[in-house]
């Protein structure tokens, strides 16, 4: 029985499958959500140095995170849809977007609120923000790029261009810290080395990783059967769809 | 970790303003954007209803006598 790997990367059957999955995600992601700021208001202790203020890291790393590594997916998916051809594949990039412009949105913003009491600043042109916000005019520049140019299969090649030639930006962001060794700590998370933060501290920022992971795949999917729906609303599958819906 | 009175779970050790407004921009951007998502597919949804809606009272009226 040959699996046929290609089946759901048909637009017609990815809606189907995707409606099917989207609700899964959207719980998984509510209750890892209640879970991970329980234990980070409730169980997680205070800070011998930070007292309170530090559990905003429950939600700044994995803003950070999720910036990052929605960027290296879209980028993937624009480059699959760049070599083959496959238009389903750009339409996933297209609705990454917005999703990881909010989480670098929101790295930048609970980072400065972070900052200002812990730094003295909202704002300083160190290594790791400047980049940050250099990945947030890149999310910007792909969707205000793709918006611009009205035949939608050419928008997912400029989009795929842009999103491709700011992949070098990721690691920049991640090893600044390193490199530069300006005011932003270094990594406290790595999976080489013993970690550095108390356990439940740890899990709780953890499992909020993971909601916010959970939460990126639910959105993109529902926005990306939209987005099938805008581009394939002249087929027979979608006036049917129409007929039902 | 257990918190003296709600009071002092929302003063937060002095944060509060900090930390609440990381978590309140947060949640209204996650919010924000599921509704949007969803007021994008609704609109749509109208959009073509409209399209289709009138090919298909055309398609009915062929039948009639």
């Amino acid at each position: 029985m040959a699996i046929n790997w290609f089946k759901y990367s048909s637009p017609a059957s990815f809606y189907s499958l995707a409606g099917k999955m989207t609700p899964l995600f959207s719980i998984t992601a509510f209750a890892l959500f209640v879970a991970g700021l329980y234990i980070g208001f409730f169980v997680a202790p205070t800070d011998f140095q930070q007292s309170e203020a530090y559990r905003i890291i429950f939600i700044h790393v994995p803003a950070a995170w999720m910036s990052m590594f929605l960027y290296l997916i879209m980028a993937s998916w624009a480059a699959i849809g760049l070599a083959f051809n496959t238009r389903l594949s750009s339409m996933i990039a297209t609705a990454i977007a917005p999703t990881g412009a909010m989480f670098t949105f929101l790295a930048l913003w609970t980072g400065a609120l972070w900052g200002k009491p812990m730094w003295g600043t909202w704002w300083v042109w160190d290594a790791r923000l400047t980049s940050e916000l250099i990945l947030l005019f890149l999310y910007i520049g792909f969707m205000a790029l793709q918006a611009a140019i009205d035949d939608p299969r050419r928008a997912d090649k400029a989009g795929a261009v842009i999103a491709l030639v700011g992949v070098v930006n990721i690691p920049i962001i991640y090893f600044s810290v390193k490199w530069w060794n300006t005011l932003h700590q270094g990594a406290t998370v790595s999976l080489t080395q013993s970690p550095k933060m108390a356990a439940t501290m740890l899990t709780s920022m953890l499992i909020m990783g993971l909601a916010c992971w959970m939460y990126s795949i639910a959105v993109v999917l529902m926005r990306t059967r939209t987005i099938i729906l805008e581009r394939e609303r002249h087929t027979m599958w979608v006036s049917e769809l129409q007929g039902t819906a | 970790m257990s918190w003296a009175s709600w009071s002092d779970f929302f003063a937060m050790g002095g944060y509060g303003f900090y930390v609440w407004g990381s978590y309140l921009v947060s949640f209204f951007c996650m919010a924000g954007e599921i509704a949007l998502a969803f007021n994008r597919k609704r609109t749509l949804l109208r959009q073509l209803s409209l399209i289709h809606k009138p090919i298909q009272k055309e398609q009915n009226n062929e039948t009639t006598p």
